[in-house]
């Protein structure tokens, strides 16, 4: 890990470094006095002593890369605003997580928004905004009250408002619902729903950078990026980058669901493993054998047992022939279809795609049909080709990540388990029990009877 | 603006009475709509919180609804419906008092999440997107809810009930149409309307932030095994240390020292014996439920 790299000698640091999670074991985590009391809001202080410039710099020297997917530096995000021309700039929170698999910013928001609302302060006065906004998916009500009366503490304890803490910087935060849809997760179809329209990507360039909401300079961050911001900047780039690897540095949740003994939120340096992971987590339930994962989420092209031992960092999951996206670790065991899993997930893609682009939107359609049959044991020979064939044809030819993303699972799991899928061709059914995969016992109800996309 | 045309969503009759809310309510919605526009800097920011308000007064997004937003932001009917149509949480007919949605994408599905949703179906008799004839309950399939590690997940009105089984599931719903009281696991106390919640998407919050927990086990999985092993991201341990030191200087003679590196003999060097006594505790000591650290410094005068 770092010290492959063989720069400084630094100490290892624990397997497990909470940090954004250090404050959620709190009585009453979520409000204003548990998050001062744990020294909440010392970044905010240290930041406006500093140049706001001073503080972009912190921030790029840390190495702090997106924690939404796509892992882009957040500094150099920051660095691309053009110069103060005198109109407004906006920074817009990303809180629409909605990527299958991925868990950590809504309990993040439940259990400590003043840490997010913090970020929120901090990465304002750094980029010069003075109007931020928070756009939270609509389907996690309690989290939509949580950051409403965040928002609104802060503002009683001069955090935010006017002249926040008597340094003359002005800052006003709205907090927004959106109403269903996996799309606007995209930066660009994120301001265009923030705009109150349909939430279809733009054409980039211009970047939000440059020409974002209503037109002007922008920053899209994720929750977990800008939550990361305070301790950075109250405990230094050093002190971040003493954690993960050298070229991605610093802690991040690692969300571990499914068949696994304990599920839920580690938080790690970056270059851990899942076998590391996995060992914290207690196991695969009962014992049994993983059989295949997502490293980042249902967008990554899947991993095996055979991953491992491959360091959850940027850079060895890309070379490993993934992503390292949001660190939404989905473990399936043994007992699981891989049909039936990418079967469903591309359901998602053909339910959630915008409509904006052809390959995306006729794509995702028709794989659908063509895995429905396939799991119901109605597919042919030539299914996979067929398949294979759609995902080249959607694949770098979609207008955003979406419809790469619904390729991924698809190729992935074909390139990995092809047996199981002409299992299923062959034998004319499904080889696998569906409640040896659930957590509880029941008796499986007669397999839907299929009437699209049926030979 | 005058808006005559535009498809009927709620099946009015054409030819009826000009359609739209009547006037006390248009004159109460309208206020509410501009505290909403008042959150941002161009007014059509707003339509989606208030397609929310428009859910909570009607249940859906109605023709009066869509109408009524049309109005308020300058915006045709035409312009307004495509926005609406767009989004799931946006319905086209009227909703039950409780949206129970199954989330039935692929990890919640495989760990029972199918099961669950089918049981339900079942037991309620409706599929997807249907409600009961008691208008209680509609019932969905929901997508991924970012809440895999509590897998299998249902949400009632978009509150969290999580690890859920086919007879937890139909035990919720049953209570809820008995009109009883049903708590989520993460969440408010009770689970409120579709219109109360549909209020609070608008942005008028109803005061119940603080209730319910801050974090399920899974949340705090990782932080407690941290706990137990002492595991801390680094510096942290320095800021602690530097923290005690504060509280030790403050507690000034910590008498006896203890947690000094040499622990004093008792009538050797700096022994408190070699003293004279100066507080209860002194001669007395465990007599008095005095904290040690905060007695007062007689020097400073006996105030406390």
């Amino acid at each position: 890990m770092s010290e492959q790299q063989g720069t400084v000698a630094r100490p290892t640091p624990d397997p497990l470094t909470p940090v954004l999670s250090d404050t959620w074991d709190a009585d009453r985590s979520w409000t204003l006095a548990s998050y001062v009391d744990r020294g909440g809001y010392a970044g905010l202080r240290a930041a406006l002593a500093q140049d706001p410039a001073d503080v972009v710099a912190t921030v790029k020297a840390s190495g702090l890369r997106g924690r939404g997917g796509a892992g882009f530096p957040t500094g150099m995000k920051w660095g691309f605003l053009p110069a103060p021309d005198g109109g407004p700039r906006y920074l817009v929170v990303n809180a629409d997580e909605s990527e299958p698999g991925t868990c950590k910013d809504i309990p993040l928001m439940l259990a400590s928004p003043q840490a997010l609302v913090e970020g929120v302060a901090i990465t304002s006065y750094a980029i010069g905004c003075d109007h931020a906004f928070i756009y939270v998916r609509g389907e996690v009500l309690h989290v939509y009250r949580r950051l409403l009366r965040a928002v609104e503490e802060a503002y009683e304890a001069g955090f935010l408002g006017k002249d926040v803490q008597g340094s003359g910087f002005d800052l006003d935060v709205t907090v927004h619902a959106g109403a269903g849809a996996y799309i606007c997760g995209e930066e660009t179809a994120l301001l265009d729903s923030l705009e109150g329209r349909r939430g279809q990507p733009r054409l980039k360039p211009p970047f939000p950078a440059v020409a974002g909401l209503y037109a002007r300079p922008t920053v899209v961050n994720n929750v977990e990026s800008i939550a990361s911001v305070p301790s950075i900047v109250a405990r230094g780039a050093d002190w971040f980058t003493s954690m993960g690897t050298e070229r991605s540095a610093g802690f991040g949740l690692f969300s571990l669901s499914g068949h696994v003994t304990r599920p839920g939120q580690y938080e790690a340096p970056l270059g851990t493993t899942l076998r590391e992971l996995l060992d914290l987590a207690g196991g695969m339930r009962g014992g049994k054998a993983l059989k295949f994962w997502t490293p980042g989420g249902s967008s990554t092209p899947l991993f095996t047992d055979a991953h491992l031992d491959t360091p959850l960092d940027y850079e060895s999951v890309a070379a490993a022939g993934s992503m390292l996206g949001t660190r939404a670790l989905q473990l399936f065991d043994e007992t699981t279809c891989v049909v039936r899993a990418v079967s469903r997930w591309t359901d998602f893609y053909a339910h959630e795609s915008c409509g904006k682009c052809t390959p995306c939107r006729e794509g995702t359609y028709w794989m659908k049909q063509v895995l429905a049959r396939i799991e119901a044991g109605q597919g042919t020979e030539s299914d996979l080709d067929l398949l294979l064939d759609t995902c080249d044809n959607i694949l770098g030819r979609a207008f955003c990540a979406l419809g790469d993303g619904a390729t991924s699972p698809v190729t992935s799991s074909i390139e990995l388990f092809r047996d199981e899928y002409e299992a299923h061709i062959t034998e004319h059914r499904c080889p696998f029990d569906p409640a040896a995969a659930a957590l509880f016992d029941y008796t499986p109800r007669p397999a839907r009877v299929l009437t699209a996309g049926v030979h | 603006m005058t808006i005559d045309a535009g498809p009927a969503t709620n099946g009015a009759p054409a030819g009826g009475p000009r359609p739209g809310y009547d006037a006390e309510t248009t004159a109460r919605l309208a206020a509410d709509a501009a505290q909403i526009v008042a959150r941002y800097p161009e007014s059509r920011s707003a339509l989606l919180p208030m397609l929310h308000l428009v859910q909570s007064e009607d249940g859906y997004v109605s023709r009066d609804g869509i109408l009524f937003c049309a109005e308020q932001l300058g915006l045709t009917a035409a312009e307004v419906s495509a926005v609406a149509t767009f989004y799931t949480q946006y319905k086209r007919h009227p909703n039950g008092t409780y949206t129970v949605g199954v989330c039935t994408n692929t990890l919640c599905a495989i760990m029972g999440g199918d099961a669950i949703f089918d049981e339900l179906s079942d037991h309620l008799g409706v599929g997807h997107d249907e409600t009961t004839e008691d208008g209680a309950i509609t019932l969905e399939r929901v997508e991924c809810n970012a809440a895999c590690d509590y897998a299998p997940v249902m949400m009632v009105n978009w509150e969290f009930f999580d690890n859920q089984t086919p007879g937890s599931a139909t035990d919720v719903v049953d209570r809820l149409r008995a009109g009883e009281a049903v708590a989520p696991t993460r969440g408010a106390a009770s689970v409120c309307s579709f219109k109360q919640m549909s209020r609070i998407l608008a942005g008028f919050p109803d005061g119940r932030a603080d209730e319910g927990v801050g974090a399920g086990e899974p949340t705090l999985a990782g932080l407690r095994l941290a706990r137990e092993q002492g595991w801390t991201a680094p510096g942290t341990d320095q800021a602690s240390t530097s923290a005690d030191q504060a509280s030790a200087s403050a507690g000034g003679a910590d008498a006896g020292g203890e947690g000094a590196p040499e622990k004093p003999v008792t009538g050797g060097e700096q022994s408190s014996a070699e003293r004279k006594p100066t507080t209860g505790a002194d001669v007395d000591p465990g007599g008095k439920a005095e904290s040690p650290g905060t007695q007062p410094d007689p020097s400073k005068g006996a105030d406390a």
